[in-house]
Formats: C-alpha cells, structure tokens, sequence
C-alpha cells in the first residue's frame, strides 16, 4: 500500500509527466486556451491512460513475456493504444452518450500524446505487476489533468495583460509553463 | 536533381520543423539538456525518417488506402525498434542519455506527417531526400537548442569549456524549466524577426502548428488509424 502511494505521488506530482518529464506537450500547449477544455482534454487522458496501462501490462506480460517477444513492444504497444483509442470512441458513442459528448472531441487527439505511450513503456521499464501499472498510469495523467487546468487558468488571466508584442502567443504560454515547471520542484522534496 | 535539392532546402529552412513547423515538441524540450544529445537524438531521427520515408515511398502503389495508416505505423515502429538495438549495442553511452525517448520517437508528428503528406505520394528519390532535409533541419534545431542551453546552464559547448572559468553556470537551464525558457526565447526571436520581415513587405510562409500539434490539420497528427472512422468524422463534420 505504502508503496502504491509512493508510485502515485511520484508519477503525479514530482516527476509531472508534463513539467519534467516533456510528455504530451502538444495538447499542453494546444488545448489549455480554456479551463473547461483543459479539465476535458484532461478527463480523457484519465480515462484512457488508464485503461491503456492495463491493456498493455496485461499483453506485456501474459502474451510478449512468455513468447520472449519483448522487443516487439513498441510496435505491439502504439498499434494497440491506436486501436484502443478508436474502440472507446465508438464504445462511448453507443453506451454513454454524455460521457461521449463531454470527452469525444479529445479522444482521437490522444493516440499520438506520447504520454500514453511513455506510461506503457516506463510501467515494463520498471517492471511494474498490473496493479502497480494502472496506479501509476492514474496517477500520471493526473498529473497531467493537474498541470493542464493550471496552465490554462493563468492562460485565460494572460490574455488581458500587456504583453510585448515578440511574446504574445506561443512564447508567453511557454514562460508560464516554465515558472510552473520551478514550482513543481517544490514537490521533490515530498519523496 | 532540381528537386531533390529542393527538398532539402524546403526542410532545413523553408519548413524546418523545429522553428517554422514546431513539431516533435517532445523531445525537443527533453533531450536537449546539452548538444550532444540534441545532435544524437536529431540524428537517431533522422535514420527512422529516411528509411521509413523510402520504405513507405517503394510501397506506396501496394499499401491500400483505408489500412495506410496502420501500416505506416508499423514500418516507422519497426525501424524505431532496429535503431534503438543499434544504439545499445554500438553507441551505450547515448543509449542511456536518451532513454524512454528513443522508443517515443514512433509517436513524433515529424515522421509519420511526412509518410502521410509526402512520401505516400512521391517516388523514392525525392522522399529519401525529403526525409534528409527534414531530419537534418530537426537535428539543427535539436542541437541549437543544446547550444545555447548547455552554454548557459554549464558553460560548455559539446563538453568543452568554453565560458570564462568566473562565469557561474545558470543551473536550471539544463533542468526542466529551462527548455521552456530557451524555447520560448526562440519563438520570441522568430515571432520578431517576422515582424520586421513583414513590415518590409516580405511574404513569410506561415507557421504550421504554431497553437501546437491539436490545432494542425494533418491527419497523421489526429490518430485515427482506421479510414472507416475517418469518413464517419467527415460526415459528422458536414451535418454540422
């Protein structure tokens, strides 16, 4: 137990996949123009890191281990992600429409945030069991939905403040996503 | 000839995918604690793209459309996986420097958007020397990015001493805030330089996905890896 929370306050907090660890920039950068589309792009990184952590450590260890196919895995694992992602989508479309309303406009986004694909492969790197997986997979894009809402927060105050011309856009966010960055040093100590 | 040339320029200047296109953030930001791994990890880029560019350019008249982009996945994820067992047999030390970043290098837009908007559609010459200009201009960009980190943050270019031994290293540009910092910098710089272009009248090609990978059109990008969703979202996008 004591170390399942360790695992869940590293991944979310000290080693944020965003601010340190430079996973799934793009929809960073790209959907935090809003609180309510972050916490949404946010809610769907949730819910498909972490079905995707179980996916994969279940096919790493029950289907690659035992053929001693390991070094398939990151081909085996990115098809699988893609195709996991595009079954949510319908599933959702078809059995819960509301959630699929709130979230289905940042599903297809997510295949090629390399987060997903990073949590799949630092859960065999470290040679997680499934539930140590999924725990961390939670707790990652936790991380993320964190540092996601936060950013566009101060994006949305940003906007009305007098900003040198050269900085307005991309290199104003870029900033705020540094300063956030020296915050989150804060929490090294938390380990 | 004329065209292969253009294809380098094209990706080294006109559409570098560093500071034109932004694409590849990741590891952009990641990797460059210093510019040997900036150079290391530009050039381990560079490889996939041009051997996924020719392969997928030979077999552009037999991959069927609907399955393109599964397919494109697996020949950039194969040849992924082939350079990351080179680089630990031959060179352990980038090996280690690089890390989970080397598999990673499947998910970057760089590549499988030059398989989807470029090598799927030109004969084998061309798209190999695409994906060398390409490629180079992602390693100029990776290992500038380096340079000026490592120069700041260490006092050091390449491993070598290069500030005066009084200067005192500004330690967090080689942590994680500083890839934000330097990145925005350079953005800055570009976003200037630009409008100095423009008020002389200069045309200036436009960024591609300057509101990051989300906001750009291109369908590699997006993840929809079976054509049949595609049309779905096609047609739900007309109802609207």
């Amino acid at each position: 137990m004591k170390e399942l929370i360790i695992i869940a306050i590293g991944s979310a907090l000290v080693n944020n996949v965003v601010l340190s660890q430079f996973l799934g920039i793009c929809p960073f950068l790209g959907v935090s123009k809003k609180v309510e589309t972050a916490a949404g792009m946010g809610g769907a990184v949730i819910f498909v890191i972490t079905i995707a952590s179980f996916v994969t450590g279940v096919i790493y260890r029950f289907l690659l281990a035992p053929l001693h196919f390991e070094y398939l895995q990151t081909i085996v694992f990115i098809l699988v992600i893609a195709a996991l992602v595009q079954f949510v989508e319908m599933f959702l479309k078809k059995v819960m429409p509301p959630l699929y309303n709130a979230l289905g406009v940042y599903l297809p986004l997510i295949t090629t945030n390399c987060a997903v694909l990073g949590v799949a492969l630092t859960n065999v790197q470290k040679e997680y069991n499934l539930l140590k997986s999924v725990v961390n997979g939670i707790a990652t894009a936790v991380g993320f939905t964190i540092a996601i809402v936060i950013l566009a927060g101060i994006r949305e105050k940003t906007e009305y403040n007098d900003i040198p011309e050269s900085f307005k856009g991309t290199p104003i966010v870029l900033i705020s996503a540094a300063l956030m960055a020296i915050a989150f040093f804060g929490f090294s100590g938390l380990i | 000839m004329e065209k292969c040339k253009e294809r380098l320029y094209n990706g080294l200047i006109k559409e570098n995918p560093t500071f034109v296109l932004m694409l590849g953030m990741c590891p952009t930001l990641a990797v460059t604690t210093s510019a040997v791994n900036g150079a290391g990890m530009g050039l381990t880029t560079t490889v996939v793209l041009v051997m996924s560019n020719m392969l997928i350019s030979m077999l552009r008249k037999i991959i069927p459309d609907s399955v393109r982009m599964p397919a494109f996945i697996v020949v950039v994820a194969s040849f992924v996986t082939i350079v990351q067992f080179l680089l630990e047999g031959f060179v352990p030390a980038l090996y280690d420097s690089l890390g989970l970043y080397i598999p990673l290098i499947v998910v970057n837009c760089i590549i499988l958007g030059r398989a989807e908007s470029y090598a799927s559609k030109n004969p084998v010459l061309p798209s190999v020397f695409d994906g060398i200009g390409m490629g180079l201009g992602f390693t100029v960009g990776l290992t500038a990015i380096g340079i000026v980190r490592e120069v700041i943050g260490a006092g050091e270019v390449f491993g070598m001493r290069v500030m005066p031994s009084s200067y005192e290293p500004v330690t967090i540009f080689i942590l994680a805030p500083g890839a934000f910092l330097v990145l925005a910098g350079l953005v800055a710089i570009q976003n200037k330089v630009r409008a100095v272009l423009a008020k002389k009248g200069r045309n200036m090609p436009k960024t591609g996905c300057g509101e990051g990978c989300a906001s750009c059109g291109n369908s590699a990008c997006n993840g929809k890896i079976f054509a049949v969703e595609n049309e779905e979202q096609k047609g739900r996008e007309e109802q609207k």
